[in-house]
């Protein structure tokens, strides 16, 4: 019967309530959507394996590495595998159609990243066409690649027209693995530079190395030493640590993103407890009634908090059902910007939190209040 | 002889207004015996209810000696007058009260939330409770869905249910037409009659005094007499 008070207590202004969950519900929907973009921000560093180094310049990533170093990284104790990878940084079309181009070593690259899922034929018919590559199943989606098409490229970092064939569509092996790149031979951009511009032959962009995750500050450190007073010095993380390393060129994006998402948590604070404070106040006489009838402060305040926490959790709970549908619009139209647009756990237990501690904050003074109505004084507040 | 329900010695009450003290009880002392019906009459603002509050335990008296139900009232701290009141007294307003979103039944019930009870049994006395204000067929109404006097009647079922000592009511029947005020005066007559309470009633109605055994009158916050209605007994 406590239950179906403070129940019916919640909805009596169906009109203010209906308001109010709205507003929660919308915030909570703003505030997971926020930090799912936060989330896509580090998704890269987040589906980073620990298995895997990146050697690169130590001057800067701009400046490549010699081919020559493949062997001596590989000889390094500790270095299981090795592969290249290079930047390509191609305009489809048109800039605004941005996605990833890697060109890579194909056989060891599929080979140090098993989360590239390719069915067998597509690999084989990949790994046979020097003009061959492969897109994820995000990217030929997004611009409706398929098997077999050929797609132009204009050349930026590999100045000139380029073109390649898919042959294959990979997936994710994971959830959070980017199926929005496309990959194809390095040999074959090797090749055709070294007769554009000479001077840029076997030049690699960086080395991704395959290691024991217990050993890769050792390993590193070895792979580094080197090269240690070579023309190219060498700088080695861990793969989690190189992708950090481009999300904190643009931290600050991040913390504003952050800093709105819990705004939004306080403007729907602020609404909240004005409903609260507003709702009491006109209850004044019945909050003095029951305690009249001998219920104690506690009861009172117990009522006002669990109204609030009621509503609180309706709109929580909206607003958590409808991110998941809004963010999957959300990634969609966002193409291949965020690779990875999924709501995580944390977001939603982020969301729930955010919602009670609402409906909890919003009832503190209300509840307060109330508990502390003096009898007399709350009775003849009867209109 | 009956022992005193109510015993007043040397009450005074004032009240703060604009930082000034503005007396409203001056040296109040009387007593009320067990099982009587007193009206209590006055000019407005007179403290009526203000005498009436203290009675029931929702004010405290600024000195003097309150001892309500064998207990001195005024010694109690806030949780124990609490729990007190909800043992001793039932309580019935000019405006009803009632908790908008509770049905009829769910209201009566209310008070039985303080006692340790299955819930069937609060059910139970609920329903019988309002059966005997006769409003049996009218359990799971809203008070909105209810005449003002059927509201006052459940009102006096939720005053009821916890089988308090004392039933104090401040203008029961002020916001009533003359038919439903004579019903409500007749169920308080028959609580005070049949069930042994005893009532406390503050009225400026002469016609409703006439229903108690007893009116007390009260003027610029002292007693100005105290007669016996017709042949019901007086106090002491
Ligand atoms: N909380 C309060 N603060 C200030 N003054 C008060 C307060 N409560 C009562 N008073 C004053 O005390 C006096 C007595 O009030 P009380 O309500 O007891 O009168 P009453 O006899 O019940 O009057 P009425 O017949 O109009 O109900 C009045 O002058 C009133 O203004
Ligand atoms: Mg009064």
């Amino acid at each position: 019967m406590i239950a179906a008070l403070v129940w019916r207590n919640a909805f009596r202004h169906k009109l203010r309530t209906l308001l109010t969950v709205t507003g929660l519900t919308v915030a909570v929907l703003a505030f997971g959507l926020l930090s799912t973009v936060v989330d896509a921000w580090y998704a890269g560093a987040e589906s980073a394996s620990a298995a895997r180094l990146v050697t690169r310049n130590a001057i800067s990533l701009v400046f490549p590495l010699p081919l020559a170093y493949k062997n001596k990284i590989r000889a390094v104790d500790g270095v299981r595998d090795i592969t290249t990878s290079n930047w390509f940084g191609g305009v489809y079309k048109e800039p605004k159609n941005f996605f990833p181009q890697f060109a890579v070593e194909a056989e060891s690259y599929l080979r140090l990243y098993p989360e590239y899922v390719l069915d067998d034929d597509e690999r084989r018919a990949f790994l046979r066409d020097r003009r061959g590559a492969i897109v994820g199943s995000r990217l030929a989606a997004t611009y409706g690649f398929k098997v077999g098409d050929i797609v132009a490229l204009k050349g930026t970092i590999f100045p000139g027209p380029w073109e390649f064939v898919v042959r294959g569509i990979y997936r994710g092996g994971k959830p959070n693995t980017d199926v929005s790149q496309m990959v194809f031979h390095w040999d074959y951009v090797n090749e055709t530079i070294t007769k554009r511009i000479p001077r840029r032959a076997n030049q690699v962009g960086v080395f991704v190395v395959a290691i024991d995750p217990e050993r890769a500050a050792e390993v590193s450190l070895a792979i580094d030493k080197e090269f240690k007073n070579s023309a190219y010095e060498t700088l080695t993380e861990t793969e989690k640590a190189f992708q950090l390393g481009f999300v904190s060129m643009t931290e600050a994006i991040v913390v504003a993103i952050r800093i709105v998402s819990y705004l939004v948590i306080a403007i729907i604070l602020a609404v909240m407890a004005n409903t609260m404070a507003m709702t009491v106040r006109e209850r004044t006489a019945e909050y003095a009634t029951l305690k009249a009838l001998g219920f104690g402060p506690g009861f009172v305040a117990a009522l006002i908090f669990g109204e609030s926490l009621a509503i609180a959790a309706v709109g929580g709970v909206l607003g958590i059902a409808a991110t998941f549908p809004v963010a999957q619009i959300f990634g969609a139209a966002m193409g291949s910007l965020f690779p990875v647009f999924l709501v995580s756990p944390e977001t939603v237990g982020l969301q729930l939190l955010c919602s009670l501690a609402v409906g909890f904050l919003a009832a503190l003074l209300p509840a307060r209040r109330a508990a502390r109505v003096n009898i007399v004084e709350g009775l003849r507040s009867v209109g | 002889m009956n022992d005193p329900v109510v015993a007043l010695a040397d009450i005074a009450k004032s009240y703060r207004r604009g930082g000034q003290a503005v007396p409203v009880l001056t040296c109040l002392s009387f007593t009320i015996a067990a099982g009587e019906f007193l009206a209590l009459m006055g000019p407005s603002g007179s403290g009526k209810s203000t005498l009436l509050n203290l009675i029931a335990g929702i004010d405290r008296p600024d000195s003097g000696r309150l001892v309500v139900a064998g207990q001195d009232i005024g010694r109690l701290a806030e949780a124990e007058l609490a729990d007190w009141r909800a043992r001793h007294v039932g309580f019935i307003f000019q405006f009803y009260n009632l908790m908008p979103v509770l049905s009829a039944r769910e209201n009566v019930e209310l008070p039985l939330l303080l006692k340790n009870l299955p819930v069937a049994e609060r059910r139970r006395r609920a329903g019988d409770a309002l059966a005997m204000v006769g409003l049996a067929d009218r359990l799971e109404h809203r008070p909105a869905e209810l005449s003002g006097g059927q509201q006052q009647r459940v009102a006096i079922a939720r005053a009821l249910i916890a089988d308090p000592t004392l039933i104090v009511a401040d203008e029961p029947t002020g916001d009533l037409d003359r038919e439903s005020a004579d019903d409500i005066l007749k169920l308080l007559q028959r609580l005070n009659a049949e069930l042994g309470k005893t009532v406390i009633m503050v009225t400026h109605d002469p016609h409703a005094a006439g229903h108690a055994h007893a009116i007390m009158h009260l003027e610029k916050g002292e007693l100005s007499g105290r007669e016996a209605v017709g042949s019901g007994a007086g106090g002491g």
